[in-house]
């Protein structure tokens, strides 16, 4: 009832629920599931091994998959990785080049706004290595900015790991300058884009970065495929991070040897099903549009935080997020009641810390509600979602709170 | 929105703003534990003191929800009196009623029967859980 022209595309929207939690994971178009239900109800095979007709075309489009993510960032084939998600391509970093190439007193810096998933790497590593951690200060607003990266940085960084689009605060940080500043003293550049890719076109060649790492999941993709771009003189450097099938060249019984590119950091049968449905996540945003898509948001961020402003009861953190996501409490409410109002109404917002502990601390809060729009989201549903939260805290005002 | 009613009980209201046997007591006769929720930041920490089989003492600390806080304080309430062992069966008895799961009717859980509603919020089991089970920790 309440849908744009891209909603219909998202089997996911009926009835009267209303998502806002696609910073958790957004939804599926029907070309994404018609390309995860063509391999599991056609083909099934394996890749890189059989002969017959299925194996072929499963190799064949898990390929053609990596040429159209490498054209999506403007990659080398070569330099596109396929791992399980975000969390596992900066792992993969992490213990493949940080842990052969930091040493005592080295630093990485990192911010108070990183997930969880571009943190822990490091923090595990700095502790394993001798290294140290340093956090870009944050300024007022909790953004990242070239100033304070300036202040920071000095020639003992090695690493540089830093999200690009804040999963609760929502700014895009200023990543190319950041990055043209960590080169001229030879740090590498990690750049956590899990909240970027779906709303920003990227360029690794413009942006000029080291590695960086996205999810298909939150970019209308399945789950369980990731991807992990490296510039090809470092992964050719690296070691693997699994070993097992696939992933090798020639095996021995003492020592054995190791693909090049990015096969060598594929061990073992790949979730196979998510990368054709990748491609087709891909090649749907593509068809919209970047402009189009950080046009739509943009207005009806704009259209959501102008109501925001004007009621009384509720804490917005974030009022200059740069994309959809919108991070609040209704005052005196802990975000876990308060979520639980929502869900009655079959509002999704999401509730907690975010796998983003530091930002939560920074703020000063334990927890808070988060709302995230999407091409799909209506300016209908934003009315929806505005009258409940003014229900909810006359709600919970009644009760006492 | 009956169910939600029917979770928000006066009395756990009356509980969350008003917590009974707040803030620990420094003393090694009492045992403590600690639960932290890192996904929603609840963090509860439960201290018993037991003596000859029976809890002299039961404290809570920390913050969360509304349904983890009184479900700390009522804890603390019905607990001071009782025997270990009676008190390892009310935990249980509890802990499954919110789960939704079988539950032994002839177990007393008292004020603690306002959190019958919990099993209808499947998201919320673990908040009114999270000091019951810290307790059970403290009395191992």
């Amino acid at each position: 009832m309440i849908k744009n022209i891209w909603s219909k595309d998202f089997p996911q929207i009926k009835g009267n629920n209303i998502y806002l939690d696609t910073a958790a994971t957004s939804l599926k178009p029907k070309s994404v599931i018609e390309a995860i239900n063509h391999y599991y109800g056609d083909l099934s095979s394996n890749i890189h091994r059989g002969m017959y007709e299925a194996a072929v075309e499963s190799t064949q489009l898990y390929e053609e998959t990596r040429e159209v993510v490498a054209k999506f960032i403007n990659a080398r084939d070569d330099e596109v990785i396929y791992t399980r998600g975000t969390t596992s391509s900066l792992n993969l970093v992490a213990f493949s080049y940080g842990l052969d190439n930091l040493k005592v007193g080295d630093e990485i810096i990192v911010s108070e706004l990183e997930h969880h998933s571009s943190l822990l790497p490091w923090q595990k590593i700095a502790e394993k290595t001798g290294a140290v951690l340093k956090f870009v200060a944050l300024d007022k607003f909790g953004r990242i900015t070239v100033d304070a990266f300036k202040k920071i940085i000095s020639k003992k960084t090695k690493v540089v790991a830093l999200t690009y689009v804040s999963n609760v605060m929502g700014y895009i940080t200023p990543m190319k300058e950041i990055i043209e500043v960590a080169h001229k003293y030879n740090s590498v550049v990690v750049v956590d884009a899990a909240q970027a890719v779906q709303h920003l076109a990227i360029d690794v060649v413009d942006l000029d970065c080291d590695f960086l790492a996205f999810s298909g999941h939150k970019m209308l993709g399945p789950t369980g495929i990731g991807i992990l771009y490296g510039k090809a003189n470092l992964l050719n450097d690296m070691e693997p991070f699994e070993y097992g099938g696939d992933m090798n060249e020639d095996v021995g019984k003492e020592t054995s040897t190791w693909k090049r590119g990015p096969q060598k950091f594929e061990a073992g049968t790949m979730p196979i099903a998510s990368v054709l449905g990748l491609k087709e996540s891909i090649k749907y945003i593509q068809k919209i549009g970047f402009k189009k898509i950080h046009d739509y948001i943009t207005n009806l961020h704009r259209y959501t935080i102008e109501q925001f402003k004007i009621i009384d009861g509720l804490t917005l953190y974030n009022p200059l997020s740069d994309t959809g996501i919108i991070s609040f409490n209704l005052e005196n409410v802990p975000s876990h009641d308060a979520i639980t109002y929502f869900a009655e109404k079959q509002i999704a917002i999401r509730a907690g810390q975010h796998c983003a502990k530091l930002i939560c601390d920074w703020l000063g809060i334990y927890s808070c509600l988060r709302a995230s729009i999407y091409i799909y989201n209506t300016k209908k549903e934003i009315d929806i979602f505005i009258s409940v939260i003014k229900e909810s805290i006359e709600y919970f005002n009644k009760l006492g709170f | 929105m009956s169910g939600l009613d029917n979770l928000y009980r006066e009395v756990i209201m009356e509980h969350y703003k008003n917590p009974r046997n707040k803030g620990l007591i420094e003393d090694s006769k009492y045992k403590l534990f600690r639960i932290k929720n890192p996904s929603c930041g609840d963090d509860i920490t439960i201290q018993t003191y037991a003596e000859d089989g029976i809890i002299k003492d039961c404290r809570q600390m920390g913050h969360g929800c509304s349904i983890s806080m009184a479900s700390a304080s009522i804890l603390t309430e019905i607990m001071v009196g009782k025997k270990v062992e009676e008190a390892k069966e009310i935990a249980e008895t509890y802990l499954n009623m919110i789960a939704n799961k079988e539950f032994n009717k002839d177990i007393d859980l008292e004020e603690a029967t306002v959190f019958s509603g919990v099993k209808d919020f499947p998201a919320r089991i673990k908040c009114a859980s999270i000091a019951w089970v810290a307790f059970k920790d403290t009395l191992e």
